[in-house]
């Protein structure tokens, strides 16, 4: 799934570069070295991310996330389900079939909402990528906010899903 | 220079040393942390070169202005849609969107509209789209995909709101001076 899109980049990107070769070298040059410098820029923030996302895995694997989630229930479990899911960086293509297994274990349909909402929209561990950018004030904000919105998503998806049923 | 280098990879050794701790205390979950790491690191390496070489050639190809035009303080609700689009047909995991933001953000997009981006690129991507429809089914994946919508416009738009003028070029400072 996500390697056909990043193929696609990958063609993308080298045609691109072909034919920008053949226009103009000498900019194309300087596109390679703008590329180089803005890599060069982030990787501090990068491997600061990379790092706590490997920490956060080994000492809190998926039987423990698991364990957090599909025993809460009601209020209580909504709330830890938007916690876990606002600290931990699980890419989609884990948290899906997670959400999934957790929802057959009898996870509420809210909980997991909740969840895979903060997971995405809410990113505690990207922080100082994100501060980098927009600033300590402007980061904080939207985390909170997309975290507040996060409930009324899971709230709104559970509806939903009780409705076509 | 030197000195800012050094700075700027604080954080990461801070993190080094905390992994080192784990590796001291217990060998079996500290190896787990860099085989973890160093994974990670790899799927980065094979992710993120096509989106830099696309920022870097975006950056110097396309002219200031024909951007400012479509995405820029008054492109309202086309600019708002390529932002959505741009963010929506992305692929890679959200912190390979913060380069591509930085080129936007200094090549005259309006902030509004790099959130929208930002937003869209989180939690709005079609290949996820359909893999959670699989996974969980059609009413959750697209009442939640509905609701990311509404969030990610309202949230951008109240950010844009609530941030005073000069704070939003204190943002979009750091970009322009190149």
């Amino acid at each position: 799934m996500g390697d056909l899109s990043t193929l696609i980049f990958y063609i993308l990107a080298l045609s691109w570069l072909f034919f920008s070769f053949f226009e103009d070298r000498k900019r194309t040059e300087q596109a390679l070295r703008r590329a180089w410098k803005s890599f060069i820029s982030i990787l501090p923030p990068f491997l600061v991310v990379l790092f706590i996302l490997a920490l956060s895995i080994a000492l809190l694997p998926e039987k423990t996330i698991a364990t957090f989630l599909g025993e809460g229930s009601g209020f209580l479990g909504y709330l830890t389900a938007s916690v876990v899911g606002a600290i931990t960086l699980v890419p989609g293509f884990v948290a899906f079939p997670m959400a999934k297994v957790l929802l057959n274990q009898g996870a509420g349909i809210a909980q997991m909402a909740v969840f895979i909402s903060t997971l995405m929209m809410v990113g505690v561990v990207t922080f100082p990528l994100e501060v980098r950018y927009f600033g300590v004030k402007a980061t904080t904000w939207r985390n909170f906010l997309a975290y507040c919105y996060s409930f009324l998503v899971g709230y709104t998806v559970w509806f939903f899903v009780r409705m076509v049923k | 220079m030197k000195g800012s280098t050094f700075r700027s990879y604080l954080g990461f050794f801070v993190l080094l040393g905390i992994c080192l701790v784990v590796l001291g205390f217990s060998p079996p979950l500290g190896k787990k942390v860099f085989a973890t790491a160093f994974r990670n690191i790899l799927f980065m390496l094979s992710v993120v070169p096509p989106i830099f070489i696309l920022v870097g050639l975006f950056d110097a190809w396309v002219p200031r202005e024909k951007v400012v035009e479509r995405l820029g303080e008054t492109s309202g609700m086309l600019g708002m849609g390529i932002a959505l689009a741009l963010g929506a047909f992305a692929a890679g995991p959200l912190y390979a969107a913060f380069p591509v933001a930085e080129v936007l953000l200094r090549k005259g997009v309006s902030l509004r509209n790099v959130w929208i981006f930002l937003g869209a690129w989180s939690t709005m991507k079609i290949p996820m789209l359909l893999f959670e429809m699989q996974n969980l089914g059609g009413a959750f994946a697209l009442s939640r995909y509905l609701m990311s919508f509404v969030g990610v416009l309202s949230i951008a738009f109240f950010l844009d709101r609530f941030l005073k003028e000069e704070e939003k070029e204190a943002i979009r400072c750091p970009f322009l001076g190149e």
